[in-house]
């Protein structure tokens, strides 16, 4: 990597975090992120997995928020606190990794739908908008059903099922750069597939790729606790599993408000953080609606 | 989902079919691609039920007590036994007859157990869906009008959180406040269900099922609402630049009047559209919703079938709502088609 072009890129990359910096809700987002990946990732310095296990429950049964347990307790006892925290980290796991599964999966399609025209492009394309009308929540609870639930299949289950979306919104950039002369004077000179793709397509698309990744990762966060909800799920506690034990537990006929609303909260907060970071992406680096803001 | 944000045309129908075939071979040709998506549906479900892991079989012995005799009987039941062209060939026939199996764990056809439930669903989603459509269309056009306004600004903000909150929360969350009660509002709706035990006869029936209705059809509302707000609102953004608008106030109609009658229709269609577009969705809401409220339709029929697992019954519930889906969204683009000039002579 020669140095003129490092040199262009910082300084791009300082433009692009200069704008950033200056949307609002952006930056709530993205320090509510910075706060929850944090905590995840760091939970087993203070608490182990042992806070999930059933044996394990101190306090009372579903007891309300006390001092010794802050959030209240579950149907075995457990603090609520610490389930939230170590759970989080199943919930931003998976919400991670299928939203990335999601978007290799979208790239590589809309990439090569783009690219080559004619039969495969058409083939491709086809089966996009096949996976575009399919009811995804619907597919992905198949999925998960016939696959068995582990986090990998629940990851497997989101990923397959959400990166339609992405593909046609790559695809649609994809025909708008290759349409651009450099393409064709780089063809001129020998390039061949691999080449343009990954060095001039791939690259003018990574924007773009940024901004539709942090919003698939609220949805397939929201997906991931949709589908423990409805009882597919890794036996791995998370936000999504909690609420689905709090409903079999009756928590919200009984009054354990705490129950509910705690992983709720949690889920709401983090899944807001991602589409408001996503947004503010999509308004610094798709120059379309920068236009249309100004 | 995540496609609430994206740009209106990403998600809007498919406009590049050549104008000049005319709105009947334009139907035809997507009524072709249609019979191809539900073709594939029915391959791909076929190969999913029975090339993944999990035979069917195991699946259903799994926590009984089976011998390996009993075990070979119900793999003959499902035809297990045969090779896979000729079950590929009798499943697709049977599929093309609606007729969908016998579902395991209701001892019964399928078909007839989709048909009791459909009416629930067509009644629940279809009425959470006018609601939503026009409550989206109604505050979406206003939020837009004014945009920057404070009105537009609460509107945006609370169709984002509302966006963010996961429909089965939502649900729960309206279980504990006004079915269970909480502090000093008393539970005044039900919990679960369509109609009461000792439900009366008449206009009291209605009644009964209205009253069990209002809970799951608020939680889709909530959910769904939000896309037909930002959309109407995105759309009527774009109308208002545009000269007609200008035209109409020169000639001194009132704010309220160009708005209605000039900018509202035009913006209209992309909301319209995006109402078959998200079918899908609305769907998807359903089984949810269906699941908290135990509401006896077409969602909770595919919850149960996870749930057990009952896997004829899955995949039966999964193709009709999967071609239902389908027939929707192509039924969309060709309404489109029809709707709006611009589309057919660009």
């Amino acid at each position: 990597m020669n140095s003129v072009a490092w040199t262009r890129r910082r300084r791009a990359f300082g433009r692009f975090w200069a704008a950033y910096r200056a949307e609002k809700a952006g930056m709530a987002g993205l320090v509510v992120l910075v706060v929850a990946v944090g905590m995840a990732v760091t939970a087993p310095l203070f608490i182990d997995e042992s806070v999930t296990s059933v044996v394990n429950g101190t306090g009372e049964r579903l007891a309300p928020p006390s001092l010794d347990d802050p959030l209240g307790t579950d149907e075995s006892g457990r603090s609520i606190l610490l389930m939230i925290w170590w759970g989080a980290r199943t919930s931003l796991l998976i919400g991670f990794l299928a939203a990335l599964l999601s978007m290799v999966i979208g790239t590589v399609f809309g990439i090569s739908a783009g690219h080559f025209r004619g039969w495969l492009g058409a083939v491709l394309m086809r089966i996009t908008d096949w996976f575009l009308v399919l009811p995804s929540l619907v597919t992905a609870l198949v999925l998960a059903a016939i696959l068995g639930g582990s986090t990998w299949t629940i990851i497997i289950a989101i990923g397959v099922t959400s990166w339609a979306s992405t593909a046609r919104l790559i695809r649609a950039q994809t025909l708008a750069v290759e349409a651009r002369p450099y393409i064709e004077r780089s063809t001129a000179l020998g390039a061949g597939h691999w080449h343009i793709t990954t060095r001039h397509v791939l690259p003018n698309v990574a924007p773009l790729l940024l901004a539709s990744t942090t919003l698939e990762v609220a949805s397939a966060i929201v997906t991931e606790s949709t589908l423990a909800f409805l009882g597919v799920s890794a036996n791995k506690t998370s936000w999504g599993t909690m609420l689905r034990a709090s409903y079999d537990w009756g928590a919200a006929t009984s009054g354990a408000w705490w129950y509910i609303l705690v992983p709720g909260l949690c889920i709401v907060t983090v899944v807001m953080a991602f589409t408001l970071c996503g947004r503010a992406l999509e308004k610094v680096l798709n120059p379309r609606l920068r236009r249309a803001a100004a | 989902m995540t496609d609430l944000v994206e740009p209106v045309e990403l998600v809007g129908p498919d406009d590049r079919g050549p104008a000049r075939y005319g709105t009947l071979r334009y139907a035809l040709s997507k009524a072709g691609g249609a019979m191809l998506s539900i073709a594939m549906v029915i391959v791909g479900t076929f190969f999913a039920f029975r090339m993944l892991p999990g035979d069917p079989v195991r699946a259903l012995a799994q926590g009984r007590n089976m011998t390996p005799e009993q075990l070979d009987l119900e793999r003959r039941r499902l035809g297990l036994d045969k090779p896979v062209a000729e079950q590929f060939l009798q499943f697709v026939q049977d599929t093309l007859r609606f007729d969908l199996g016998i579902s395991y764990e209701y001892k019964r056809p399928v078909s007839d157990l989709i048909n009791e439930r459909f009416g629930a669903t067509l009644l629940l989603a279809g009425t959470a869906l006018v609601m939503a459509v026009s409550l989206g269309i109604w505050q979406g056009s206003r939020a837009g009008w004014k945009h920057g306004s404070r009105f537009d600004k609460l509107s945006t903000g609370a169709s984002l959180v509302l966006w963010s909150v996961p429909t089965f929360w939502l649900g729960l969350l309206l279980l504990m406040v006004f079915a269970a009660g909480i502090g000093p509002i008393p539970g005044v709706f039900p919990t679960r269900g369509i109609e009461s035990v000792d439900a009366p006869e008449g206009i009291g029936y209605i009644l009964d099922v209205a009253k069990h209705m209002v809970l799951p059809c608020l939680t889709m509302v909530g959910v769904i609402y939000a896309q037909y707000l930002l959309v109407m609102r995105s759309s009527l953004l774009d109308e208002i630049g545009q000269d007609y608008v200008t035209t109409a106030r020169a000639k001194g109609l009132r704010d309220d009047e160009v708005r209605r009658k000039h900018a509202v229709p035009n913006a209209m269609l992309p909301t319209v559209t995006l109402v078959f577009m998200r079918i899908g969705f609305v769907v998807g809401g359903a089984v949810t919703v269906e699941a908290i409220f135990s509401w006896p339709g077409l969602g909770q029929l595919f919850y149960e079938a996870i749930r057990v697992p009952d896997f004829t019954l899955m995949q039966g519930t999964f193709m009709l709502i999967a071609v239902s889906v389908i027939l929707m969204n192509t039924l969309a683009d060709v309404v489109y088609h029809v709707l709006d000039p611009r589309v057919r002579s660009a």
